[in-house]
């Protein structure tokens, strides 16, 4: 979810239009996750579910239940981390690196969460088989998916526009690699990726409770957490758990952000790269507390300065012998090598798909699989054009009156941290009480834990709206229509559209969960590619969830491309004023 | 250290070096540069923006490797960043997550140095250059002429036997560039640095002659030494002097001569449309005609002078002269600048009578203007396309040139109202004169 968040931190989009990268990249995303889960498909003979816990709906087990979730969240993060360290630094280094690297990543940050979920639960299932650390790593790395594209991406980012003098004087300093990646460019790179960690966590909170209690084909697994405490409610068609369940979230969620991220993001800010003071300091009572304790301090010392003396290291690697540095093969030469086997993998890569999906698909699938697709596109665009019309106003209304944004926007920031799909059960509930139409009525749920972020980015737009650019609309006496038209939209246009991309991209994740709900044994499907996905895994039908999987992820790279980023790119260049 | 008195710290014997322009072929940006840098001398590269004198100090640096030709650092080839050279920034450069012991201990790190070390000649190189008690500070929270101090003795911290100083001034207000330049100064002339020889580029006239032993004028597109001038005056200088003030009307006359000879001998060539042009707003030609028309100069200045009076550096006085010279409103000689007949004319008119004014000069003496309007009232619609311009114009001049002559044209054929142009759309029209 929350894809291309990267441009919050004011990064550049390079290309437009789609290239025939996308395609390479998406039939490499298919082509592994498909390889991994039909492998593990065979395998998965073996697997006996094991003794599992069973999972209580006694409010008290909350906590603990908490707790493991939390754990999941963490090492996911982690996770996504270290990943962040190891591809985006190559594809910043290397050209030849970055033209596999970042088609791919913009690959993989577009197919939907769950899609991988479906494809990996058995695979780790059957990599620790009798022990519950496989369902464990399976649910991890599908918080994972939710959460290291857009890291990877603000940090490739930032590599990218690293500062030239900065650049100059760390080598000629003669900085060795690695004291330039922790001098230079992780310090250079943190405001970005702490910014993309609080939203990936948000995503990350949305999928847990997914991928807890999974359900692929034959394979039933609940791993104690709040994910399947709610899961369990719904079975029981248990309202007041839901509810317990939404409070333990809302409690969790605020323990996080002032245990964690506030801290962070106070920590953070003296790697902003501007040179001008800040007028407003994050600060966090936590990190000041950690600051002001002597005690704490004193027993820190000796770690920081290991962690210091570590990082200020030169561990440079032993220079090229001589022979090896003379040796430079033709540029021409190790690209044609280069790009002849990327070619021949491709080849041996689509080979293989055909393989896999001649026997199982026809061209009748795919017209099913499109055709919900459109009507899922219609949903989005739909939703988004909704909640923009009730929340720019709303957001401007707010961003105006810095007093009432001070209050408004921690809220607005908490709601789209807030997994929606706690939610849904209540919604169903009312659906099914009133008789209404699921195909309606379930599409609002999509956008329910997205649309947050086109109202608090609307917020930030309209505090920063230069105030005498106001003053001259007032003093001209512009008004009503006029100075929505003239003065308020294009100041808080770039803000939005950034908003509005992230809104997106979390409606179409989302539609996986929303467009087919159910409440005890009451199944609503609103049909729609979500729906497609989510009955295929239910029924492990593992070609049909490749094929919805492929498909969602054309629909939202193609809406990207031809619709997001020349509006992004437009917005940059229209509101700058040199 | 132990090198002979004089001997060279570095060499270059015909360095060229050329960026790819976006279409592949290569722009050349500096040609045939021999110099020689010697132990104990400052020496100072003064150029116009566009002459490469910041490629050459990073060259030398061994931050960008040449095309053709050899680089020699203490008698040996340099291709990368070689111990013993620091570098200076215009930008300052330091790193805003790092307070500024940091900021100086980094340098060191890459040494390789123990941690109690670094922090021992790190405070040393701070008490010298005037940060004590900044230690804690974050650069942020530092003036400009602050920040500064803590790039040079993040510079001089590792002891270097060359340093490379890129406009170190330039982002400094006149009184703090002023008090940094004499403190480094008398560090040097005191030889309290350890350093054996200093390259400094600016475009400050003043500065070069304040500062140097030896001075380099480097000519534009590619960029060329087109003069060396040795300055044996003592330190302290004094810029009241008759000698220094003699030196630094010398170089005007380089600068002038040389502009004239580009001027001159690119109006000649292809029709006069390989003539660069730098966007300078009409504003200004029109406060710096007023300023020299009024009582103080009679129509007739020094450079050196009327520079000094409205504070404009190389940057902005030589464009403003060019322009006004090919425009015809004033004319260049000897490093003076006088106004034409026209020129005072226009000092005295209203506005409209200024614009009427300008459009005449505009399509007598700048054969792109009168180009664009004769394509515009020969099309049908009036309308034209900048890339046909643009095409046009690279034939002769590279991108970058391309792109400033264009928006020059624009900005006063706009004034004139001899055409307009759309930015959005790319295309001049013909406006309807009255």
């Amino acid at each position: 979810m929350e894809q291309h968040a990267e441009v919050l931190i004011g990064a550049a989009w390079h290309r437009r239009v789609p290239t025939w990268r996308d395609a390479v990249a998406t039939l490499l995303v298919l082509a592994i996750v498909i390889l991994l889960g039909s492998g593990a498909h065979q395998m998965v003979g073996h697997f006996v579910t094991t003794e599992q816990p069973r999972i209580s709906l006694s409010p008290n087990a909350l906590p603990a239940y908490a707790l493991r979730t939390t754990l999941r969240m963490l090492a996911a993060l982690v996770a996504s981390l270290i990943f962040t360290f190891i591809y985006a630094t190559p594809a910043a280094k290397s050209r030849r690196a970055e033209t596999v690297l970042i088609p791919l990543l913009d690959v993989l940050q577009s197919v939907p969460v769950l899609g991988y979920l479906s494809f990996t639960v058995v695979f780790f299932v059957s990599l620790f088989p009798g022990t519950s650390l496989g369902p464990e790593l399976a649910a991890i790395f599908a918080i994972f998916t939710a959460q290291a594209w857009n890291m990877a991406f603000s940090f490739y980012q930032s590599l990218i526009t690293v500062p030239t003098d900065l650049d100059e004087a760390s080598r000629s300093f003669r900085f060795s690699g690695w004291q330039r990646f922790w001098r230079l460019e992780v310090p250079f790179a943190m405001p970005g990726l702490v910014w993309n960690m609080m939203m990936s966590m948000s995503g990350g909170w949305f999928f847990v409770v997914a991928s807890e209690a999974i359900s692929v084909g034959n394979i039933q697994i609940a791993l104690p957490g709040i994910g399947s405490y709610v899961a369990l409610a719904i079975q029981q068609r248990d309202l007041a758990g839901v509810g317990w369940a939404i409070v333990a979230m809302t409690v969790t969620i605020l323990i996080y952000d002032q245990l964690l991220f506030r801290p962070l993001v106070a920590w953070a800010d003296k790697f902003r790269f501007e040179q001008t003071a800040a007028l407003v300091v994050p600060r966090s009572w936590v990190l000041d507390l950690f600051r002001g304790a002597s005690l704490l301090r004193l027993l820190g010392e000796p770690i920081d300065q290991a962690v210091q003396a570590s990082l200020r290291a030169r561990l440079a690697l032993p220079r090229k012998p001589r022979w090896l540095a003379d040796f430079a093969p033709p540029r021409r030469a190790v690209d044609v090598a280069w790009y002849g086997f990327l070619l021949a993998s491709l080849g041996y890569v689509g080979r293989k798909l055909v393989q896999f999906a001649e026997p199982a698909l026809s061209w009748g699938d795919v017209t099913i699989a499109v055709g919900d697709g459109v009507l899922t596109l219609l949903r989005v665009v739909i939703l988004i054009a909704l909640a923009t019309v009730i929340w720019v106003p709303i957001g401007v209304g707010v961003g105006l009156r810095p007093k009432l944004a001070e209050k408004v926007q921690p809220v607005a920031q908490f709601l789209a941290a807030f997994p929606a799909n706690l939610l849904f059960p209540v919604a169903v509930f009312l659906i099914v009480k009133f008789a209404l139409n699921p195909k309606i009525w379930l599409s609002p749920l999509m956008i329910l834990g997205t649309q947050w972020y086109i109202l608090f980015n609307v917020i930030a737009g309209a505090s920063a709206f230069p105030s005498d650019f106001r003053e001259a609309a007032a003093s001209f006496r512009i008004r009503g229509w006029r100075w929505w038209r003239q003065v308020m939209l294009p100041g808080i246009f770039p803000y939005y559209v950034t908003g509005a991309i992230t809104a997106s991209g979390g409606a179409w994740n989302a539609s996986i969960v929303s467009e087919a709900v159910s409440w005890g044994p009451t199944k609503l499907s609103g049909s729609g590619l979500g729906a497609y996905i989510a009955r295929m895994t239910e029924a492990g039908d593992y070609p049909r969830i490749a094929l919805g999987v492929a498909v969602m992820s054309v629909f939202v790279i193609t809406m990207n491309r031809l619709l997001w980023r020349p509006l992004y790119a437009f917005a940059q260049r229209r509101t700058r004023l040199d | 250290m132990d090198a002979k008195p004089n001997s060279p710290i570095i060499e270059m014997r015909k360095v060229c070096k050329a960026f790819a322009k976006p279409s592949g072929e290569p722009m050349p940006v500096l040609a045939d540069i021999d110099l020689t840098l010697r132990e104990g001398e400052i020496l100072g590269l003064l150029g116009r923006s566009g002459s490469g004198k910041s490629t050459l100090l990073r060259i030398a640096g061994g931050l960008i490797t040449p095309t053709s030709g050899d680089v020699l650092y203490r008698g040996a080839p340099l291709s990368e960043p070689a111990e013993g050279i620091a570098v200076v920034f215009q930008s300052f450069a330091l790193f805003p997550w790092l307070t500024v012991l940091e900021n100086v201990e980094a340098g060191l790190d890459a040494l390789g140095l123990a941690h109690d070390e670094a922090k021992r000649r790190a405070m040393s190189a701070i008490d010298l250059i005037g940060l004590d008690g900044f230690q804690s500070a974050y650069p942020r929270e530092l003036s400009g002429g602050m920040r500064q101090r803590v790039g040079f003795a993040r510079a001089i911290v590792i002891e270097p036997v060359l340093l490379l100083m890129d406009e170190p001034f330039s982002a400094l207000d006149v009184l703090t560039a002023e008090t940094l330049r004499t403190d480094f100064l008398d560090l040097w002339v005191e030889r309290q640095l350890p350093t054996k020889s200093v390259l400094l580029v600016t475009h400050n006239i003043e500065e070069a002659v304040m500062m140097c032993d030896r001075i380099l004028v480097l000519s534009s597109n590619p960029g060329r030494i087109a003069a060396e001038i040795q300055v044996r005056l003592p330190h302290p200088r004094n810029r009241l002097d008759t000698e220094f003030h003699n030196i630094v009307d010398e170089f005007y006359s380089i600068l002038t001569s040389r502009t004239m000879e580009s001027v001159g001998a690119l109006s000649q060539l292809h029709g006069g449309l390989a003539q660069p042009l730098s966007p300078v707003p009409t504003n200004r030609l029109a406060g710096f005609i007023e300023a020299l028309a009024s009582s103080s100069y009679e129509a007739h200045a020094e450079l050196a002078r009327i520079a000094g009076a409205l504070g404009l550096d190389i940057r902005d006085l030589f464009p403003i002269a060019e322009a006004l010279h090919i425009l015809e409103f004033a004319e260049l000689k000897d490093g003076t600048i006088k106004l034409t007949a026209a020129g005072r004319v226009f000092a005295q008119s209203g506005t409209e009578e200024r614009k009427r004014l300008f459009r005449e000069h505009l399509l007598g003496f700048v054969p792109l203007a009168a180009h664009i309007r004769h394509v515009l009232d020969e099309r049908e619609g009036h309308l034209a396309p900048r890339v046909r311009f643009e095409s046009e114009l690279e034939d002769h001049l590279n991108p970058n040139d391309t792109e400033k002559t264009l928006r020059a044209v624009i900005g006063w054929g706009r004034y004139a109202e001899l055409f307009s142009y759309d930015d959005e759309t790319k295309m001049f029209t013909a406006r309807d004169r009255p």
